[in-house]
């Protein structure tokens, strides 16, 4: 029994640590990505970790509008995103908390941080930060169906909501990701990642311009330390989605223990995944331009109807 | 044994009681203080012992009979406290004491301070009445409760009289509810003839002994008069025409506990009165539950009225009551009662939690309307530093409401989720289909939920206050934000220890569906909630919430660890929000309400169909605007697509029955004597 908590703390702090250290860089993969398909030589690898650590030693400026929800945002968004990536499998096909909540609490821990956010856009006052607020309640919401029309596909597939248990599944099937449902699946989560972590042609994480941003805008009165763990829980919110994508479909390499052989393996599978996604994702996001507000619910009506091909697939070819 | 029955007998005396107190009160013409505050702690006490009862009877097992004979045929005043009744009983009385808690700072001020006797002799009427309607046994004395409750409830909307808005919203709230009646009238009597008795009693199961035809009509008539009552659409209008006029705390029950009524009667109808209804009944209550979800939340969006959105919710929640009670006739349909059980169990905690965060969410926004002076979001804004508790106990039921982890709200959707995805491999063909699709909708409308109570919140608390009445808010008295904090820690302890209450469901579904299904939903050694089995999915919103406190160490840690550099902890000023560079922000810079429901309004226009007029005055040039005048508004379909021509059809209608209205009392009693020989006839044909 000891020994069992014991060796469960231990999953929770290793994956607390991967989760940490690997969402700056997966940040910093796709700006450099992007900056050489731009032909700009763009910021090193490592400069959101210079970034954060800048940030966290830095003084701040609160608005003197704001109340306590602009102080408890960051640490709500930031400790919702980090509990949600324990629900996950990273690169053990068993993650640490998978017990105590699935993919459904998953994405309402998400959503969780995504309330906070909205508020705290909202307390300071500005029309930015409304600005804001109501364009990412309205993205999200939108974005919801698709993303759980697809994620019902995944579960119904392997008869779980638990993320440990699809991926168990998934490990003796590793081409299962060539039937048509996981396909479509895929299609349609991978729109709504672009939607949910605020990617060209959704949102430009990049822009301060006022009739563009949404992410930016909310957190636009965030400075100094609290910035930090907002655009860090933001990286991490990335890390999760796109560890949802490359887990759930492409089970190559998760290893079925804690082992550290095994892990050491997997590790590595799990970072060639995440770099191959990563490529994706810039792949789209410099061939596109950012879409006008009210093209997006197409796009995302789009990602709808692929889950909702995928779960008409699954009823059709088994039965 | 518990003595069960007697404590309910007790408060249904002690309502009986204040409620005649309150009328001497109202007679003396006198409004002292000490009179309306004891008046609220008696309907506390009251409910109080009604609470006991009900958990007594859910816990122990234990039910009662308990007639009186009345003299007249059919009609019997049979009390029964089974576990059904019981657990509506339980959320009645626990939302009561709180309202009742509340009434008592509520009362000093507003309309209903002006006539408080007659005002706690209604209240106290309406909860005996509620009482009576939970545990009636019998079809006419039920609905005898059920037009009581009508009645009491509508002198209560219309609190305030004078205005013309509370009169015509009781009165639409009369109409509709009279309409509703009349159907449940129609679809008790074809079932009364299928038992061969008026008591609930013998009733069980005699909706399959009806001719299908007739079982069918009974079915359709039963599900729509309560559908009346628990605002499904389109038969909803009623409900955001009186929730925002009457008093906050009469809004409160009224949300959180009248529309359940209906709930109450379908869940009766559904599981205890037809053993097996067919499968278009389950798609038809399955289809309501999404419709009234959606379409709830997508008009609760476009409200700038605080109490008319929440009004709104109400629609949207009983929209997902439905999904649970639908999926769970489904299942019984294809003979899944294990997961017939599972989808009864979340429609029901929904029931219970979504009276507990709506009464809480509309107290809070009484309190909000007495600081504030309005119901207009647009003229709130900056609340959180006038009522700092108003504040917080409305931002818990905000994420209740929005069903987020780990509050209460979230149990109840995640088991009715659940109980979608199993729909897919355990309904044969085209149904199997259904069960995802409504739930992605349902993902949809809470996230909506969510957009629309981040507005809800944010423009009515954060940021600057928009009018002069807002900026002189204060927060509300002590009884008022107790009442509140009740109802919030019950969001809290309904989420985080729903390993505990879920087990009182067992005997329901023991009753109901014949299976005992509680102990799949509780596992590991009661920490886990789990899908039927823990193999299916599995969550614990205890875990959640520890997790969630623990993690927080580690945003703290860095922050302190890697932040500890020149002091800089020390440099955190206050300065001004950013306003471009120009003098001073003001409540004018702000995003209003109406702004922020803006892109869904253009996203879903073709429902709402939404039209604005913007007029400028100019000076000099068209560049020189002297004033501009902005007019949005949206269009309320089903008001002028279905009942205005109702309306005008049942006016034209009238005006040629006028024709035999003589007024001479001759031709009344000629009429008089024609129906009674039509009714002989028909008597005494072979």
């Amino acid at each position: 029994m000891i020994a069992n908590i014991s060796a469960q703390i231990l999953q929770v702090v290793f994956q607390v640590v991967l989760v940490l250290l690997l969402s700056p860089l997966l940040t910093g993969l796709n700006r450099l990505l992007k900056a050489r398909v731009q032909t700009r030589r763009g910021p090193g690898l490592l400069q959101p970790y210079r970034d954060l650590y800048k940030l966290l030693g830095k003084g701040m400026v609160i608005p003197d509008t704001a109340s306590w929800i602009f102080t408890a945002t960051p640490f709500v968004l930031f400790v919702t995103v980090l509990l949600a990536s324990l629900l996950i499998p990273t690169i053990s096909a068993q993650a640490p908390l998978s017990l105590y909540g699935g993919v459904l609490a998953m994405v309402y821990l998400l959503a969780l941080g995504r309330f906070f956010l909205a508020l705290g856009g909202l307390d300071t006052g500005s029309s930015f930060g409304g600005l804001g607020s109501s364009r990412e309640m309205t993205i999200s919401a939108i974005a919801e169906p698709a993303l759980m029309l697809a994620v019902f596909t995944v579960a119904i597939g392997a008869g779980s909501t638990n993320l440990s248990i699809v991926a168990h599944a998934g490990i003796g099937q590793s081409w299962r990701f060539l039937a048509p449902s996981q396909m479509l699946a895929f299609a349609a989560l991978f729109i709504v990642l672009i939607a949910e972590t605020g990617r060209i042609p959704v949102d430009n994480p990049a822009t301060h311009l006022e009739l563009t941003m949404i992410h930016e805008a909310m957190i636009l009165e965030y400075s100094g330390p609290y910035l930090a763990l907002i655009e860090w829980a933001a990286s991490m919110k990335q890390l999760v989605l796109m560890t949802l994508l490359v887990n759930v479909f492409f089970p190559f390499g998760l290893s079925a223990s804690w082992t550290p052989t095994a892990l050491t393996a997997s590790l590595g599978w799990f970072l060639l995944k995440l770099f191959l996604l990563s490529v994706a994702v810039a792949a789209v996001e410099v061939t596109n331009a950012k879409m006008r507000l009210f093209r997006v619910p197409e796009l995302l009506a789009i990602a709808f109807v692929l889950s909702a091909l995928a779960l008409v697939s699954t009823f059709l070819f088994q039965g | 044994m518990a003595p069960i029955l007697e404590l309910f007998l007790a408060g249904l005396l002690l309502y009986a009681v204040a409620a005649l107190a309150g009328l001497a009160a109202h007679l003396c013409k006198t409004t002292a203080a000490w009179i309306t505050t004891s008046l609220c702690i008696a309907s506390g006490l009251a409910a109080a012992l009604e609470l006991c009862a009900s958990v007594g009877a859910l816990i122990c097992g234990a039910q009662f009979n308990w007639t009186l004979p009345s003299g007249l045929p059919f009609l019997q005043y049979s009390l029964r406290l089974d576990p059904l009744s019981a657990f509506f009983l339980l959320a009645l009385s626990l939302l009561a004491i709180c309202v009742a808690v509340y009434s008592i700072g509520y009362l000093r001020h507003g309309v209903a301070a002006r006539r408080p006797g007659i005002f706690c002799c209604f209240f106290n009427l309406m909860l005996l009445a509620l009482t009576l309607v939970f545990t009636a046994a019998n079809v006419l004395f039920f609905l005898v409760a059920w037009e009581l409750v009508v009645v009491t409830s509508y002198f209560l909307v219309i609190t305030d009289h004078e205005s013309e808005e509370a009169r015509s919203g009781g009165m639409l709230y009369m109409l509709m509810s009279r309409g509703g009646t009349g159907m449940l009238y129609l679809g008790f009597l074809l079932l009364a003839t299928a038992a061969g008795s008026m008591e609930f009693q013998a009733m069980h199961g005699a909706g399959g002994r009806l001719d299908p035809v007739l079982g069918a009509a009974a079915f359709l008539l039963l599900f729509f008069g309560f559908g009346v009552k628990a605002g499904i659409i389109p038969l909803h209008i009623w409900l955001p025409a009186a929730h925002p006029v009457a008093p906050s705390n009469v809004s409160a029950l009224m949300s959180g506990i009248v529309i359940k009524t209906g709930i109450y009667g379908m869940a009766r109808v559904f599981f205890d009165f037809y053993g097996d209804a067919p499968v278009w009944a389950g798609m038809l209550v399955l289809v309501a539950g999404v419709v009234a979800a959606l379409l709830g939340v997508l008009y609760a969006l476009m409200e700038h009225d605080l109490k008319r959105l929440l009004a709104y919710h109400s629609i949207e929640n009983i929209g997902i009551i439905l999904m649970g009670f639908g999926s769970a006739l489904l299942f019984r349909s294809f003979g899944h009662p294990q997961l017939a059980a599972l989808a009864l169990v979340a429609g029901l905690f929904h029931t219970l939690n979504h009276g507990v965060f709506k009464c809480l969410l509309f107290l809070g926004a009484g309190s909000v309307l007495q600081g504030a002076k309005t119901r207009n979001m647009e003229e709130m804004g900056g609340l959180i530093r006038r009522m700092p508790w108003t504040a917080f106990y409305f931002l818990i039921g905000a994420v209740a409401i929005s069903g987020l982890p780990p509050l209460n709200g979230f149990v109840s959707e995640w088991f009715t989720y659940q109980g979608l995805l199993a729909g897919f491999g355990a309904t044969p063909t085209l149904t199997r289909i259904a069960f995802p699709i409504a739930g992605a909708l349902l993902a949809l409308t809470a996230a909506l939920a969510a957009a629309c109570f981040v507005k809800a919140f944010g423009i009515t608390f954060l940021a600057l206050p928009r009018s002069e009445n807002a900026k002189q808010a204060t927060e509300a008295p002590l009884s008022m934000t107790a009442g509140m904090a009740g109802l919030a820690i019950a969001c809290v302890a309904f989420g985080l220890g729903a390993t505990w209450i879920v087990p009182l469901f067992a005997p329901i579904t023991q009753q109901t569906l014949g299976v005992q299904i509680t102990g799949q939903l509780v596992a590991g050694n009661g920490f886990l909630l789990s899908a039927g089995t823990v193999q299916n999915g599995s969550v614990s919103p205890l875990v959640i919430a520890l997790a969630l406190i623990g993690l927080a160490l580690v945003p703290l840690g860095l922050w302190l660890v890697l932040g500890r550099r020149n002091g800089a902890r020390s440099k955190s000023v206050t300065g001004p929000t950013w306003d471009c560079g120009l003098p001073g922000l003001t409540a004018a810079n702000e995003y209003t309400a109406t702004a922020f429901s803006k892109p869904l309004r253009m996203i879903f226009s073709a429902l709402f169909r939404p039209k604005r007029e913007i007029q400028a005055e100019f000076d000099v040039s068209r560049y020189y605007p002297k004033a501009i005048h902005f007019e949005s508004e949206i269009q309320p379909t089903f008001e002028t697509h279905i009942y205005a021509p109702l309306q005008k059809g049942i006016l034209a209608l009238a005006e040629r029955m006028r024709r035999i209205q003589t007024g001479s009392i001759h031709a009344y009693l000629a009429y008089i004597f024609v129906t009674l020989i039509l009714l002989l006839i028909f008597g005494v044909r072979p």
